[in-house]
């Protein structure tokens, strides 16, 4: 009966797969949290191009330095552009709640637990996704996240994209695969237009920082989870194996 | 000469506490002269392991509320105060959270060994009715914990179940305000679930879990071949087939803590969220009550429940549906505190009962579990067909038992245990 139950829950499991998807195609990223460097870079480009509108709540200045190996001077000296803000405080936006609603018609929201509410593949994938719409306020919209308010401020950094009848190696929602190129022809696919500060690879490497950094912000105490865990498990093994060895010498007697 | 006056000197400490207070004798009574069959299988460790979890739970709980801030201003930033600024926060949280999950877990697989030999059957009614009381307070703490985060699941979850009391006809709705004590769920309602969640219910279960293990050491244990042990004893009065739980079965035991604490920890380190199911995606985003999540899913161990609930569709006897789907949740877990009545077989484990018993067993175990994963979809016309059916043999399951129970042939059981 054991194994009937089981064969069940595995024909249940694809079900349970394809309800958690739907929407728009993602972009995958995985984040690399023991990449210093590349999450040192994130948090550049958060304080430089983020920061002004959204804030990380949660996560203080002084943890990222220690998380991220960055000396208190450099972090002081580049990060920390607000002279309210201090080492030791979370990282507060420069905006009042009030401006964004009257700006954009929402505040901005806190981006601390972003990467855990919406995963690193939306946000990798948003960030890529904004595209020219001359009928927007702001002049984008965005391919994840349709009529989004929020214009697009990596715009320097990646240029202007836009939407055009082509080729991508990305799944795009409603394309078809062409077997012969294994790429996707679609007009949705998205093409820099008038290039900005970056090539289009640099650029997908600096949103896969900012990503990732967002990535860390969700749960800084992952890398001290990983690094406890084997240690735990490997004591919790041994504790085990005496436990049997106990259990049998007791039981030698029992039939 | 040191070594037997240190001896004596414990034994004459041990004689003036038991003058005073029976320690020897409840030692004696429920672990060293505590005679438990000696055929107990690995469905035999889900009872200690639950044990171990309620203390993981009530440990980490008394921890959790030295920080945690119980207002709906504070509440959603309290907990993340704690995973970043607690020394250890986060671990105490997960240890918390993963537990909830754990406790269920453990308990489902505990009733489900009880379902299997009998274990409800007389004499231990009492024992299986202690032990429904103690998963109805768990569920009720459950839900309760689960307000507390203040996130959007935390918020949304909490406003559907109690909007499930408005449906009952008349004092429904004034019901429902009771309960929040308000309007809408709010920080009075926080407060109250507060209270409930860290002293009211702890309390609770802590003296069912007393009741429940007092009541199965005045009758004894049952074992997979539901014989009793005290029918065949030696001339010194002990049950052949017995033996004393301690040291063999807290030994035995010590070997099923490690293997569930090698997995509960490694669910803690690398995937505490439980792939959304542990912790709920909406629920990192603080609750706000004028944003209604796009789907609202309980936890995984309230959903087949309300699978239940949402299979009723149509309404019947001029009872709404809704009201009719709050009482069939009712009667499904109503039902299970009468079912050492319902069961007229002369045997008490499934290995001796015959094959009609087996047969609605494994349907009951299969409807529960495609239930529960009904519960977390959200319902097309397709699923609802199958959660009502499931819902049919989920009640079929009790409601014929008295018959099938009573019509098949039964195999012989043995005098003493098979091992």
């Amino acid at each position: 009966m054991k194994k009937r139950l089981l064969a069940l829950l595995l024909a249940l499991m694809p079900t349970v797969g394809f309800a958690a998807e739907g929407g728009v195609h993602l972009q995958e990223m995985t984040p690399d949290l023991h990449d210093r460097a590349s999450l040192q870079n994130g948090m550049k480009l958060f304080v430089n191009y983020c920061m002004g509108c959204h804030s990380l709540e949660h996560q203080r200045f002084a943890r990222a330095a220690e998380d991220l190996d960055m000396p208190r001077d450099l972090v002081e000296d580049n990060l920390i552009f607000s002279s309210a803000l201090g080492f030791n405080d979370q990282m507060h936006n420069a905006m009042k709640a009030s401006d964004g609603e009257n700006w954009f018609g929402a505040a901005p929201p806190d981006l601390t637990l972003e990467a855990r509410l919406r995963g690193t593949d939306w946000i990798y994938s948003y960030l890529l996704g904004f595209y020219r719409d001359p009928s927007r306020p702001t002049g984008v919209n965005n391919r994840v996240f349709p009529l989004v308010a929020m214009p697009n401020v990596l715009e320097s950094l990646q240029g202007v994209q836009e939407k055009v009848c082509a080729a991508s190696d990305h799944p795009i929602e409603g394309a078809e695969l062409d077997p012969l190129t294994g790429k996707y022809q679609s007009c949705e696919t998205l093409r820099v237009t008038e290039p900005g500060r970056l090539e289009p690879e640099a650029f997908e490497a600096a949103v896969f920082d900012l990503t990732n950094f967002l990535a860390y912000v969700g749960e800084p105490s992952k890398l001290q989870a990983q690094a406890l865990a084997p240690k735990v498990l490997i004591f919790i093994f041994i504790f085990g194996v005496i436990a049997y060895l106990l259990k049998r010498e007791y039981w030698r007697d029992i039939h | 000469m040191g070594h037997s006056n240190k001896a004596k000197a414990e034994r004459g400490f041990m004689r003036w506490v038991d003058d005073r207070f029976p320690a020897t004798q409840m030692w004696q009574e429920h672990l060293s002269r505590y005679y438990a069959p000696k055929n107990f299988n690995v469905w035999y460790f889900f009872g200690s392991l639950a044990l171990l979890v309620l203390v993981n739970q009530i440990l980490t709980g008394v921890w959790l509320t030295m920080s945690f801030n119980p207002s709906a201003e504070g509440a959603f930033a309290s907990v993340e105060y704690i995973m970043r600024d607690v020394e250890w926060g986060w671990l105490i949280r997960y240890m918390h959270s993963t537990g909830a999950s754990a406790f269920f877990i453990v308990v489902y697989l505990h009733m489900f060994r009880g379902l299997l030999y009998g274990s409800y059957k007389a004499p231990r009614e009492l024992v299986w009715i202690f032990g429904m009381a103690i998963y109805l307070a768990l569920m009720a703490e459950a839900f309760m914990g689960y307000l507390l985060p203040w996130g959007q699941m935390s918020y949304w979850g909490a406003q559907v179940i109690i909007s499930l009391f408005s449906a009952i006809p008349g004092i429904g709705p004034d019901l429902a305000q009771w309960i929040r004590g308000d309007y809408l769920i709010s920080g009075i309602t926080l407060n109250r679930f507060f209270a409930l969640h860290v002293v009211a219910l702890p309390i609770v279960i802590l003296a069912l879990v007393v009741l429940h293990i007092i009541a199965l050491h005045e009758v004894g244990s049952n074992n997979p071949d539901g014989i009793d042990i005290k029918g065949k004893k030696d001339e010194a009065g002990k049950p052949l087939d017995g033996i004393p739980f301690h040291p063999y079965y807290t030994v035995k035991d010590l070997v099923g803590v490690a293997v569930f604490l090698f997995v509960f920890c490694a669910v803690i380190f690398y995937f505490p969220e439980g792939g959304g199911y542990f912790l709920e995606k909406p629920n990192f985003e603080p609750a706000n009550p004028l944003k209604t999540p796009d789907h609202i899913a309980p936890v995984w161990y309230f959903t087949p429940f309300y699978a239940i609930l949402r299979a009723i569709t149509f309404s019947l006897f001029g009872l709404e549906a809704k009201f009719l789907g709050v009482m069939c949740m009712g009667a499904a877990i109503a039902v299970l505190f009468v079912l050492p009545w319902l069961d007229r077989s002369p045997v008490r484990s499934i290995r001796y009962k015959g094959w009609i018993s087996r047969l609605m067993l494994a349907l009951f175990a299969v409807s529960f579990v495609i239930l529960g994963v009904l519960g977390v979809l959200p319902p097309t016309a397709g699923r609802t067909a199958l959660a009502q059916l499931c819902t049919v043999v989920y009640f079929a399951f009790f409601l014929l038992m008295p018959l099938y129970t009573r019509w098949e042939k039964t195999k012989p059981v043995p005098e003493r245990v098979t091992g």
